[in-house]
């Protein structure tokens, strides 16, 4: 990765006329001049160097890439437009200086990747506010450049994470089928029940993976079709404590719906549905064998409360810290044999932020964990085909 | 055969599905296995005359679990061998071997990355075991 561009404080301009006045009297226009650009918390000043020849700037550009090219068109071995053909791939900022304003040379100039022009003779002033221009340009391109470099470097860190998430399940199923294959535990299919279930286990917990992935996407690129509807969470809460009742029976936690008889939201029932299932699977799956898991909804004004309590493991200060990261699975003794894609509440974080809410958590280590989501009514699409304005 | 007679090896390992592999494979060519799957559960086991070898998992509930219990293991017996089972290497680009360790803090005997086949593992424990014996006669 390239070393973060923001610090340079000076750039580096390159002038090329055949007029040693021209020269002189640009590098005397920038000579201690500098421009402000707080947007960007720097204030940029300028280094001249000058070249009197094509050939001579072709050398400079060679010896080091300027920031910014000034390029005088008529030049006495070639044109300015030579110049820029014979180096097509610098990384600068061209401005044309042309005596003859004429079309054609700026289409061709433009072409050939000229940023802008000055026409000949020019003030001090004119040369300054075109490289004012350019400088706030370069600083533009080079932020943009480096959000495109931090996007792509997390992108690919979660690419290596998810594929070592995929990976570690493909590798326990191949070692269960291996083992089976060479009949390890005898010609009895009954004793290999238990290799057979946990194989289940692991590819179900892959497909989840794979399903809440996509949630992710379609949540993170918008693509998803969202149904604004009235959904009335209480019905919906129903709904996913029955999905649940598996898993807690299992580990007899009891789960407690605390609300009044309907509580409405204007929300996409599947979104709506992912936010309870989300928590309260955690507050089961979580929790300690034999405790307690509480969903309590609750509408105050344009704000619905969503707080759902257990009595679970709980979390240390410094889990709590990277809870919301995406993969970001707690690994302790006691989450070592819970499943999940450590995708759940990175999904949750990006569906509640669509109805304007916020997350709080509290948790106590050993003691378990609590989590409290506010929601807004999400904008019920206007009525469509109703002709805004009758004549 | 009575249990008397069979080689005790330690294995620590987190996973539960590699340690249902490794134990099966383990105890299909004769071992006996000593299991544990924490760091914490596995340093009460490494006593005198408990096992004669062990398998350790690298990154459990601390990212060193497998050196500090190689280290221990070695420090007790420096003759038991020690096989360090990780998918640290691939995953992180850090090396580790015994050329890596010049200190010889780990003392690892060897150091099986995972994906590992268990004919591998077999191998080493059978040439590490092997060597143990001929270093006691």
């Amino acid at each position: 990765m390239p070393p973060d561009p923001l610090p340079v404080h000076a750039l580096d301009v390159l002038i090329v006329d055949d007029e040693a006045g021209m020269r002189a009297g640009a590098e005397r226009s920038l000579e201690g001049f500098s421009v402000p650009l707080p947007d960007f918390s720097e204030t940029v000043t300028f280094t001249v160097r000058t070249a009197a020849t094509g050939g001579e700037a072709l050398d400079q550009l060679k010896a080091r890439s300027p920031d910014i090219l000034l390029l005088d068109y008529k030049l006495p071995d070639m044109t300015g437009i030579d110049v820029l053909a014979a180096y097509p791939a610098g990384d600068f900022l061209t401005i044309m200086i042309t005596a003859f304003a004429s079309l054609e040379v700026a289409v061709t100039a433009t072409k050939r990747g000229a940023f802008d022009f000055l026409a000949k003779p020019f003030t001090p002033e004119e040369l300054r506010a075109t490289i004012s221009k350019a400088a706030r340009s370069i600083y533009l391109h080079r932020k943009a450049r480096r959000l495109e470099e931090e996007k792509r470097q997390v992108r690919f860190e979660f690419i290596s994470v998810l594929a070592h998430e995929l990976k570690s399940p493909l590798a326990a199923v191949e070692g269960y089928m291996h083992l089976m294959r060479e009949r390890l535990k005898g010609p009895e299919l009954a004793a290999y029940d238990s290799m057979v279930d946990r194989s289940v286990v692991r590819i179900a917990g892959m497909r989840k993976l794979v399903m809440d992935l996509l949630d992710l996407t379609r949540l993170e690129s918008g693509k998803k079709k969202r149904a604004i509807e009235p959904v009335d969470l209480v019905k919906t809460a129903g709904l996913v404590m029955e999905n649940v009742a598996a898993l807690a029976e299992a580990k007899q936690v009891r789960v407690e719906l605390k609300a009044p008889p309907s509580v409405m939201l204007n929300a996409d029932p599947g979104e709506a549905d992912m936010i309870l299932s989300n928590l309260l699977t955690n507050a089961v799956k979580y929790n300690k064998q034999g405790g307690k898991a509480t969903l309590e909804l609750n509408r105050d004004g344009d704000t619905v409360t969503v707080r759902c309590s257990d009595t679970g493991i709980g979390m240390t200060d410094e889990e709590l810290a990277k809870l919301f990261g995406e993969f970001v699975r707690m690994k302790n003794e006691h989450t070592r044999n819970i499943d999940g894609s450590g995708l759940g509440l990175s999904i949750l974080k990006k569906v509640v932020k669509l109805y304007g809410g916020e997350i709080k958590v509290q948790s106590k280590y050993g003691e378990g964990s609590s989590f409290e989501l506010s929601l807004k009514d999400a904008a019920v699409p206007a009525p469509a085909a109703e002709p805004a304005l009758k004549a | 055969m009575t249990d008397q007679n069979k080689i005790k090896i330690l294995v620590v390992e987190d996973d539960p599905d590699m340690m249902e592999q490794m134990k099966v494979y383990l105890e299909s060519e004769s071992y006996e296995v000593v299991a544990a799957s924490t760091q914490k559960d596995a340093e009460p086991l490494i006593a005198p005359g408990r096992f004669r070898a062990a398998v350790l998992d690298l990154m459990m509930e601390n990212p060193d679990s497998g050196f500090v219990l190689s280290h221990k293991i070695k420090k007790m017996d420096p003759k038991i061998p020690v096989v360090i089972v990780t998918s640290v290497t691939k995953e992180t680009g850090y090396y580790f071997d015994k050329a890596h360790d010049p200190k010889d803090w780990i003392k690892a005997d060897a150091i099986i990355h995972k994906e590992l086949r268990f004919e591998q593992l077999k191998a080493e424990l059978k040439r590490l075991l092997g060597a143990g014996e001929r270093h006691a006669s």
